[in-house]
């Protein structure tokens, strides 16, 4: 194995062992002496959060992994608890402990019994989960913990109980763990509201945010509350990154690293243990496959992604705290979770696509401070190789991609005051002021406002003709109430922000029948199959043999060789942030030398056969090939703004006359190709930002995304439901019916709320809208055309795309080889 | 076994012959039966969206209105001078009752100078009550016999709803979920008509043993109906 050489050295940073012993009267002699029973100081950040604690103050505690991050969020509430008077009184709810993972609660409960058995605290701590037994669900209720460790949806249901205000009021402290995991998501909408709610009933708990490092930590602090003080956890040692470059060479295109396996193997082979991350579940199943194929040691080597069955990803996990594996090949289900201490290094294989992530998996090793994190980035082909050297950098300076600013969801914002009214009647202009406390909504319009109200109650259409029907209604004392304990149910049954993609259950086929449960996969990908056809599941291949209502049959096929997925590439689209480093390194021919050979080849090549772009122009190479014209562009803005703007141009080429015949996108560029030549086209023009007008308008209104999106909100803010007591609804049989919803509303009432909130969400998460209008407006006057006579250096990882993309099968890989020969001989020479 | 016969107009639409009878096959889900002047649609379900409403899910209240323009359109497109409901042309005993005046007034509109019958079905036994039309339990015409559930077995003339016919249909590795007709060359199975109508699945049980020879579906498109082979339907 070879590593890159690296233009520029990882900077060494503070070695952050500092302790202020001088603030230790803040604890308490009972803690100082468990702490010295352990050999340990407290730390400078934990002793600060006790301070800030005995100040009433909100704060947002960012430290690296294994800072002892969750011990500095408790320990206050530990001090306080351990002070409190003997009293025949029941207690109630001291503190809240909220985490993004089911599994993260129920660890961090485990984890806290240590000190309060070593230290025999008086203080009782309990998890609640969706897995949580009724029972002892229905005790909580009645007996509450000192300590609860949950999830935002059980927030949310706990808010929608009558006497959630009692329950909460003698509430002290929430703690949200991974807040940066949940800020900018539909779930941290709906818990900003129900921490929201909390302040109301208890109106001096203190919020505590726990976050690894972020961009923007100001962001994070509003979104936690208002006047959330800040402590910065001393940093830990800077992570070994390097950059796997396999033989010396770098594939031109393809997103699996097949090609640098068998390092891979090596690397994981000599690490203690290693997690393998990639970027969907389809690699996933086909690096593990590889690195089986390769295992001749027989090391324990598992699977983790969100498609198998919960049952098999706990076995892993189970596996993995024992320290009883050696790898685990994972997607982003293990970005975030309970502290394996074993993990030594960290692989990623293809490129990581934004910083914030890769510092997120990065951290996942090593959880010691003073010990640095090793990493290792494996590019799949030229682009992602200079996306890792960018990434790398980047990693190097600290310097991380951040989410993209939002407003909170209408769709959440109606569950919750469904919520509301279920656990107690409300003002209309109070929970208005208590909505716009939370930061999501602090730019919250009445008129909005009343839309949802209007939704919540009798559906916001135009024709009023619910109003018998209302699910809550104004008493005669002025405040709005659920209409009936049967409505209430229902939206309880409901709760929750996380729309999963439609799913079906895999299970054997044991007669002609469906039997045990292997796990679920997308309903989409299963489509692909046919009956017969073979493919990779949990990392052995199976015979599909059809689908019968929420289920696929199969049946083990083992040494078939299984007919491979369309890959789709990565499923996070390369950040704008690192898009950017990429583009300037590209720019900076000073730079290539810190390239491997034939990437730097690779890039002398294009720069004598076309154009290397200064940083912030746009190059458009046309040309011919094979009967057919090609338009390419290298805009590097991620593939679903490429897709996005691919879409867009191809109607305006259609009306020019030009005749487009199909395009392909990636992170890095798109290309069109048509049956007629694109060399005279007036690129300014074509390029206009008024393409997001009219053109985007009436491809929106059709397109499946957007019927995608209108499901998910119909799911979320209550229209459609999920659940009935008793049963659930299929994935498919809730499609069926929001579609006919759909077409129905856009004709009657094209301005409904969730119409808009739709829309609002394609254009954000599907679509990229916002980045494709940033990248419109600036290459305005900055557009580089080069018309060619033969394909480029740069559009040959474009063009071999297509073939990848459109050809399902690695079997039909040699197809693809003999084009692909054939291609770079025309390019370089 | 005689095969389906089926043409294709200058327009792409498609006709099919039910016992000697040619119906135009049109992509609302109505058939036309141009030598009678007949225009045919099953399963209106008309207020379905607020029977869920009543239940407390509070689906778009625009699915009577949306269901009637088709049928207006349908109507005006087809010049038909007689109307055939075959059945459940409402959703429940109340759904007159909840339906808005506007649209028992359009309905009106739809039935002025031409026949308007209701077959009655089992969601709807009482038949139009107040609304426009009248109510049959089933009707001849010609050869033919218009009711609202198949009867059980092979049927020479028969065009009949209740069963809400979809099919699954995969090519290039998309696949689509369309209602459609069903029609061994004997009898015809009429899609559902209602914007807020279900499906089931052309390969439910409940369809076997009704055609003579493997049917041909006609699946519901945006601009026209396709003619598929039932052993192009992939199973739901």
């Amino acid at each position: 194995m070879r590593i890159a050489s690296l233009d520029r050295p990882v900077e060494p940073g503070d070695d952050g062992k500092g302790v202020c012993s001088g603030l230790a009267p803040d604890v308490p002699p009972r803690f100082s002496d468990w702490f010295a029973s352990r050999g340990w100081t407290p730390r400078r950040h934990q002793l600060e959060m006790v301070q800030k604690a005995r100040a009433g103050q909100s704060v947002l505690l960012i430290a690296p992994t294994g800072g002892g991050k969750t011990l500095a969020s408790f320990l206050p509430s530990l001090i306080e608890l351990s002070a409190r008077e003997p009293s025949d009184e029941p207690a109630g709810l001291h503190t809240l402990y909220i985490s993004p993972l089911k599994a993260l609660a129920v660890d961090v409960a485990r984890n806290l019994t240590a000190p309060i058995t070593e230290m025999g605290l008086p203080i009782a701590v309990e998890s609640r989960t969706g897995d949580s037994s009724v029972a002892k669900k229905q005790r909580q209720r009645l007996r509450p913990p000192d300590i609860l460790l949950t999830t935002p949806e059980q927030l949310a249901l706990f808010c929608a109980w009558e006497g959630s205000r009692a329950y909460f009021q003698g509430l002290k402290r929430v703690i949200v763990d991974e807040a940066h995991a949940l800020y900018a998501t539909k779930r941290g909408d709906l818990l900003a509201l129900g921490l929201a709610r909390l302040q109301q009933f208890s109106p001096r708990m203190q919020r505590v945010g726990l976050s690894a490092t972020v961009n923007d930590p100001d962001r994070l602090r509003r979104w936690l509350g208002p006047q959330t003080g800040l402590i910065l956890g001393d940093p830990g040692a800077p992570p070994v990154v390097e950059v796997l470059l396999s033989q010396g060479h770098v594939p031109w295109a393809g997103h699996t690293a097949q090609h640098a396996m068998a390092e891979v193997y090596d690397a994981i082979r000599q690490a203690r243990t290693t997690l393998v991350f990639v970027n969907t579940r389809w690699q996933a199943e086909f690096a593990f496959q590889e690195l089986w194929r390769l295992n001749e040691e027989n090391l324990p080597i598992a699977l983790h992604h969100g498609s198998l069955s919960a049952e098999q990803r706990r076995k892993v996990e189970a596996a993995m705290t024992r320290g009883e594996l050696r790898a685990v090949v994972c997607t982003s289900t293990l970005d975030l979770g309970i502290d394996w201490g074993e993990v030594d290094l960290v692989i990623q294989l293809a490129a990581p696509k934004g910083s914030a992530r890769l510092v997120q998996r990065i951290g996942r090793a090593n959880h010691r401070l003073d010990e640095p994190s090793r990493a290792l980035l494996v590019p799949a082909s030229r682009f992602e190789m200079l996306e890792c050297q960018a990434a790398r950098e980047a990693v190097a300076a600290n310097a991380l991609d951040g989410d993209p600013e939002r407003d909170g969801a209408l769709d959440v914002l109606a569950q919750h005051v469904m919520g509301a009214a279920c656990g107690e009647p409300f003002d209309l202009v109070a929970l208005y002021e208590e909505i716009r406390s939370a930061a999501p909504y602090a730019g919250l319009t009445w008129e909005d406002y009343e839309d949802v109200v209007s939704f919540v109650s009798t559906g916001g259409y135009a024709l009023k003709s619910y109003d018998q029907f209302r699910r809550i209604v104004k008493g005669q004392d002025g405040l709005w109430r659920v209409r009936n304990g049967n409505v209430a149910l229902r939206h309880r049954l409901n709760v929750g922000a996380i729309v999963g993609p439609e799913t079906l259950n895999i299970r054997l086929l044991a007669g002609r029948r469906a039997g045990r449960k292997i796990g679920e996969a997308e309903e989409g990908y299963l489509e692909q199959l046919e009956i017969g056809d073979t493919f990779i599941f949990a990392g052995q291949v199976w015979r599909f043999h059809g689908v019968t209502g929420p289920d696929a049959l199969v049946s083990p096929a083992p040494n078939t060789d299984p007919k491979m997925p369309s890959w789709g590439g990565s499923k996070f689209a390369l950040s704008t942030f690192l898009a950017r480093r990429v583009r300037a390194m590209i720019a900076d021919e000073a730079r290539w030398g810190g390239l491997p050979d034939d990437v730097r080849e690779w890039l002398e090549a294009q720069k004598r056969r076309s154009l290397i772009p200064a940083m912030d122009d746009l190059l458009i190479e046309t040309f011919p090939r094979h009967k057919r014209f090609f338009l390419c562009c290298y805009s590097f803005e991620g593939r679903l703004a490429h897709t996005t703007l691919a879409m867009l141009l191809t109607r305006r080429l259609e009306r020019a006359g030009v005749g487009p015949v199909g395009f392909v996108a990636s992170d890095y560029a798109l290309a069109i190709w048509a049956a007629r030549p694109m060399d005279g086209l007036d690129l300014d023009a074509l390029f206009q930002e008024d393409m997001l007008g009219d053109d985007l308008e009436s491809w929106l209104q059709e397109s499946v995304m957007m019927k995608r999106a209108f499901k998910n909100c119909a799911l979320i803010s209550g229209l459609i439901e999920r659940r009935f007591a008793g049963h659930e609804k299929s994935g498919r049989q809730v499609t069926f019916s929001s579609d006919l919803i759909y077409d129905v509303l856009r004709r009657h009432q094209p301005d409904h709320l969730l119409l808009r909130c739709a829309r609002a969400d394609t254009a954000q998460g599907l679509l990229d809208i916002g980045r494709l209008g940033d990248l419109l407006n600036r290459i305005k006057g900055r557009i580089r055309p080069m018309p060619l006579t033969k394909v480029s250096p740069f559009a040959v990882p474009v063009l071999l795309t297509i073939g990848r993309e459109s050809v399902p099968g690695a079997h039909q890989d040699w197809v693809l080889e003999e084009a692909e020969d054939e291609l770079i001989a025309e390019a370089m020479n | 076994m005689n095969a389906v016969a089926f043409s294709l107009t200058n327009d792409g639409g498609l006709s099919i012959e039910v016992a000697g009878v040619w119906a135009a096959l049109l992509p609302s889900g109505a058939a036309f039966i141009e030598a009678e002047r007949t225009l045919v649609c099953a399963d209106l379900h008309l207020e379905k969206g607020s029977a869920y409403a009543r239940r407390g899910q509070l689906l778009p209240p625009y699915d009577t209105r949306e269901t009637l323009r088709r049928l207006a359109a349908d109507v005006a497109s087809t010049q038909a001078e007689r109307i055939v409901l075959l059945g459940d042309t409402l959703h429940d005993g109340q759904a007159r009752d909840r339906m808005a005046l506007q649209d028992a007034k359009a309905l009106d509109v739809i039935a002025r100078s031409r026949a308007l019958i209701w077959i009655v079905g089992n969601h709807d036994p009482d038949g139009p009550g107040g609304l426009a039309g009248s109510a049959l339990d089933e009707l001849r015409i010609g050869p033919l016999i218009l009711r609202h559930e198949p009867r059980a077995g092979p049927q020479i003339g028969e065009l009949a709803g209740h069963l809400h016919p979809c099919a699954r249909v995969v090519a290039q590795a998309r696949s689509v979920r369309r209602r459609c007709f069903v029609t061994d060359g004997r009898r015809l199975i009429l899609p559902a008509y209602g914007a807020y109508a279900g499906g089931l699945s052309v390969r439910d049980a409940a369809f076997a043993g009704l055609f003579h020879t493997p049917p041909l579906i006609g699946a519901l498109g945006r601009r026209r109906v396709h003619a598929v082979k039932a052993s192009a339907v992939a199973p739901d």
